[in-house]
């Protein structure tokens, strides 16, 4: 998806991150239609929780111009590389807004955040952050990347940088794309069987024997366990 | 508003539905009786999906499965509730901590608890004759041998025999092989020269039924099992109980207010507000099983109050609340260089750790009394939100950039990934009558019940082992070849010793005695003061092994209700 296009769904509250909207008018300050009731499929809520998701994802916090600037610092922080799309591809943007909003303590950095970006960028450059050249938003993002090189006066900007770097990694590899790129392979049922060996060899260990010998036969898993009166395992 | 009557005269009411809950709710429906339980959260079966959270993507939270104010740790894990109940809140007298862990729901906290199942020793019964503190349990380990046998058999244990002093063996089914970082964990050990033994987990690795799978190797016990191959109350016992055809009816959402008592000062029941149309109900049971966990049991003993019980039920001795103690606990992590840039595979594993370092120097002499065991943690899991979180600081140790932005970050969180060894101390504390919880009479909740203040404060003895604990984990972590991370916490932070409650293993509210004055329940875990009420959660420990408690309330649970049947036969109840 387009960044712009993701973006335009993004206001309008549709297909976000999983989201799915039951009724698809946008929800504009003067529409007048019958509210749309956002709703996330089941992920083992319970009542409680339910009402809680549905009232954070009926509001709104983050303004359309908040949400642009974000979605271009996501995709500085972490462009696509030939392998895997960019933080936007993996609707970071989109996990960000639904953040801000069920996490209220994120609402001042953030908001107060942008507009010190854009109070620096207007100094600098008479734009706001998002209307600069990449190069000027890169230029930007080099005073406020590195942290413990930061001049003293641009320490708000560093703040708010590192809050950005955080929610868009956590956000990449925490979707699809993102665990696919980190190759987690697990979440799935399997049977555990012990380190590859091809694994402890690039390490230099191995299995003692005496401690394998007391591990689990995997052949023997669905077998009912029974055991002799002292204990010792005899199936 | 008017007290609703029970029609029915129950045998037995149990309240709560956790780890004593459930184990009297299976021995006792199982011994013929009819049986209420009671529970204040709402039903739960990780085997519906509607309540599943399990094999879940972190994608499929809105938040990424991070904490909130509904669930502490997160998302996906199966405790509702957690250091927080919304509209049910407890205080601290100033200058005092207690953090208290609560979930709301069947099952209490054996939902998400983490499997770690290990019986009391035989020295674990009587620190007293040891070290001159505290107070010994009247019983000792032969009493609760056979016990702990019949739990090992009913709800399956993998670990494996020792034959270590202090440490019995049970009836093990086998462990799994260690995953990598736990073989660095064995390297360092050894050379350090201290033991590390497989895990003792309550975790089918092989069936032990035909009504429980065993496990998959997902590694996300926390969440609860679809396949019940581990071990939760709902799951293990009152489901079974339910389907041997034995008459249980569950209450849920159900908030015990008080015990009731008749002139003789014998419990007649209880009174409990259903959740979802507040009214107040009256159940009529001739016997009451308290099972809501140590404090919330105290609590519920405290506001039972009677003109024969004018200071709370069971409290003649001013007993109830007293006591109070958790484990210690202090952690330290470390960076394995040689853990960085691993190789990809799953390495999920059971829900916990595979390896553990069980308490070692119980011969030698220290500058504190009683023991710690070390557990261990690390691997290549499933992220959730605040992973890729300070992306790069581990440049610090290898001399990279910290921060920065662009395609970099990518390969700095997947070269770290897994290169992580953390290891925390669980330990015994000493028991202090002076560390308490109470009812505050300035404070009701949202169903109008007084709730708890805790009074609790650690004393020396607990900060010593901490300190030996920091200065042990340095010791193996270095020797695993890890490169220390933070800075060793010292006197000023109390080496890094949790805030009291934090490990989550409160006991000791309601303790067994054999003199009535200093104690609230006989060895049977039946109340000195009301013969027909007993305790079955952790209130009755009279001190808290390093061994996490919850085997030792389940074997206590099955004994006090094998004593119950018999009382009830004999006719003495
Ligand atoms: C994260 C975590 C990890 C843990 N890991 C381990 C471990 O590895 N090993 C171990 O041994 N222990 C562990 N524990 C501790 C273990 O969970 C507890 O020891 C055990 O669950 C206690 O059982 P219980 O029956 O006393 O109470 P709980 O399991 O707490 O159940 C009490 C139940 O009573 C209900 N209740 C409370 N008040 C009322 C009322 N007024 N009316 C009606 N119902 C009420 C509650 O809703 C709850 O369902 C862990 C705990 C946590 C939180
Ligand atoms: S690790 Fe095993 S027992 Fe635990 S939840 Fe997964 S499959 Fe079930």
């Amino acid at each position: 998806m387009k960044r712009r296009d993701s973006l335009k769904t993004l206001l309008v509250g549709s297909v976000a991150g999983g989201l799915m909207v039951s009724g698809c008018a946008p929800r504009t300050e003067k529409d007048t239609n019958v509210p749309e009731v956002p709703q996330l499929p089941g992920y083992g809520r319970n009542e409680a929780e339910k009402a809680h998701d549905a009232k954070v994802l009926a509001e709104s916090f983050l303004n359309e111009h908040e949400l642009e600037t974000i979605a271009v610092l996501c995709d500085i922080i972490l462009p696509s590389n030939a392998e895997f799309g960019s933080a936007t591809d993996a609707e970071v943007p989109e996990f960000i807004a639904f953040i801000v909003k069920d996490m209220p303590r994120q609402q001042l950095p953030i908001r107060g955040g942008i507009a010190w970006l854009d109070n620096h960028s207007n100094k600098l450059h008479n734009l706001a952050f998002k209307a600069c050249s990449e190069e000027q938003q890169k230029a930007i993002c080099d005073s406020i990347a590195w942290p413990g090189k930061t001049a003293p006066e641009l320490i708000p900007g560093e703040r708010f940088f590192t809050r950005m770097r955080n929610l868009t990694l956590t956000g990449y590899f925490t979707s699809e794309m993102g665990i696919k790129d980190l190759g987690y392979e697990g979440n799935r049922p399997g049977v555990w069987d012990g380190v590859p060996d091809e694994v402890l060899k690039e390490h230099g260990l191995s299995y003692e024997k005496e401690w394998l010998a007391k591990c689990i036969d995997q052949s023997k898993r669905t077998e009912i366990a029974q055991w002799d009166e002292e204990g010792n395992l005899l199936t | 508003m008017q007290v609703i009557n029970s029609s029915k005269t129950y045998d037995v009411a149990i309240v709560g539905s956790g780890a004593g809950g459930g184990m009297a709710t299976k021995i006792l429906s199982e011994a013929g009786f009819d049986v209420a339980v009671l529970e204040a959260g709402p039903f739960f079966d990780p085997a519906q999906d509607e309540y599943r959270t399990q094999l879940r993507w972190p994608w499929e939270s809105p938040r990424r499965g991070a904490s909130s104010d509904r669930r502490s740790f997160g998302d996906f894990d199966a405790a509702y509730g957690g250091w927080n109940l919304e509209g049910e809140p407890y205080t601290e007298a100033p200058g005092t901590r207690f953090a208290w862990f609560r979930s709301r729901m069947l099952g209490g906290r054996t939902n998400h608890w983490g499997r770690i199942s290990l019986r009391f020793g035989p020295l674990d019964f009587k620190r007293k004759s040891i070290d001159g503190l505290g107070d010994n349990w009247p019983i000792g380990y032969d009493d609760v041998k056979p016990y702990y046998d019949k739990v090992d058999k009913l709800i399956g244990v993998f670990g494996s025999r020792e034959n270590i002093k202090n440490e019995p063996d049970g009836f093990f089914l086998p462990p799994p092989k260690p995953r990598l970082h736990e073989m660095y964990y064995i390297k360092g050990a050894r050379k350090a020269g201290i033991p590390v033994i497989p895990s003792r987990l309550s975790i089918l690795t092989q069936r032990i039924n035909n009504q429980r799978g065993s496990c998959f190797y997902c590694g996300q016990c926390n969440r609860g099992c679809s396949a019940y191959a581990d071990f939760s109350s709902g799951t293990c016992l009152i489901f079974p109980a339910q389907k041997n055809g034995g008459k249980v009816e569950l209450f849920t959402n159900a908030m015990v207010r008080e015990v009731t008592t008749n002139a003789e000062g014998k419990a007649t029941g209880v009174n409990y507000i259903n959740k979802l149309d507040r009214k107040e109900h009256h159940l009529k049971a001739k016997i009451v099983v308290l099972a809501a966990s140590a404090c919330s049991t105290a609590r519920i003993l405290l506001n039972s109050k009677s003109s024969i019980h004018s200071d709370g039920l069971g409290n003649s001795s001013g007993m109830v609340g007293r006591y109070l103690h958790d484990s210690t606990g202090a952690s330290r992590a470390a960076f394995v260089p040689e853990l960085m840039n691993r190789k990809r595979y799953n390495e999920d594993g059971v829900g916990g750790m595979h390896v553990y370092t069980p308490w070692w120097l119980n011969d030698k002499k220290l500058d504190f009394p009683r023991g710690y065991h070390i557990e261990v943690w690390g691997g290549m899991g499933m992220p959730s939100y605040g992973f890729g979180f300070n992306p790069n600081d581990l440049n610090k140790i290898t001399g990279g950039s910290i921060g920065g932005y662009g395609d970099g970050l990518r390969d700095d969180v997947k070269k770290y990934y897994g290169a992580v060894i953390g290891i925390s101390g669980r330990g015994e504390s000493v028991p202090q009558k002076d560390n308490y919880c109470e009812i505050d009479h300035d404070v009701v909740d949202e169903w109008g019940i007084p709730v708890l203040k805790f009074n609790y404060k650690w004393t020396e003895h607990e900060v010593k082992q901490a300190k030996h604990m920091q200065d042990t984990f340095e010791e193996v972590l270095e020797a695993s070849g890890g490169i220390l991370m933070g800075d060793k916490p010292g006197k000023d932070r109390d080496y890094g010793l949790t805030a009291p409650g934090e490990i989550i293993h409160e006991v000791g509210t309601t303790r067994m005695g054999k003199n009535k004055q200093t104690s609230v329940t006989n060895e049977y875990n039946q109340l000195h003061d009301a013969e027909n009420v007993f305790v079955m959660d952790a209130g009755p420990f009279v001190s808290q092994a390093d061994k996490n408690p919850t085997w030792t309330i389940l074997a206590l649970a099955w004994r006090a209700s094998d004593y119950l049947v018999e009382q009830v036969k004999k006719r003495n109840i």
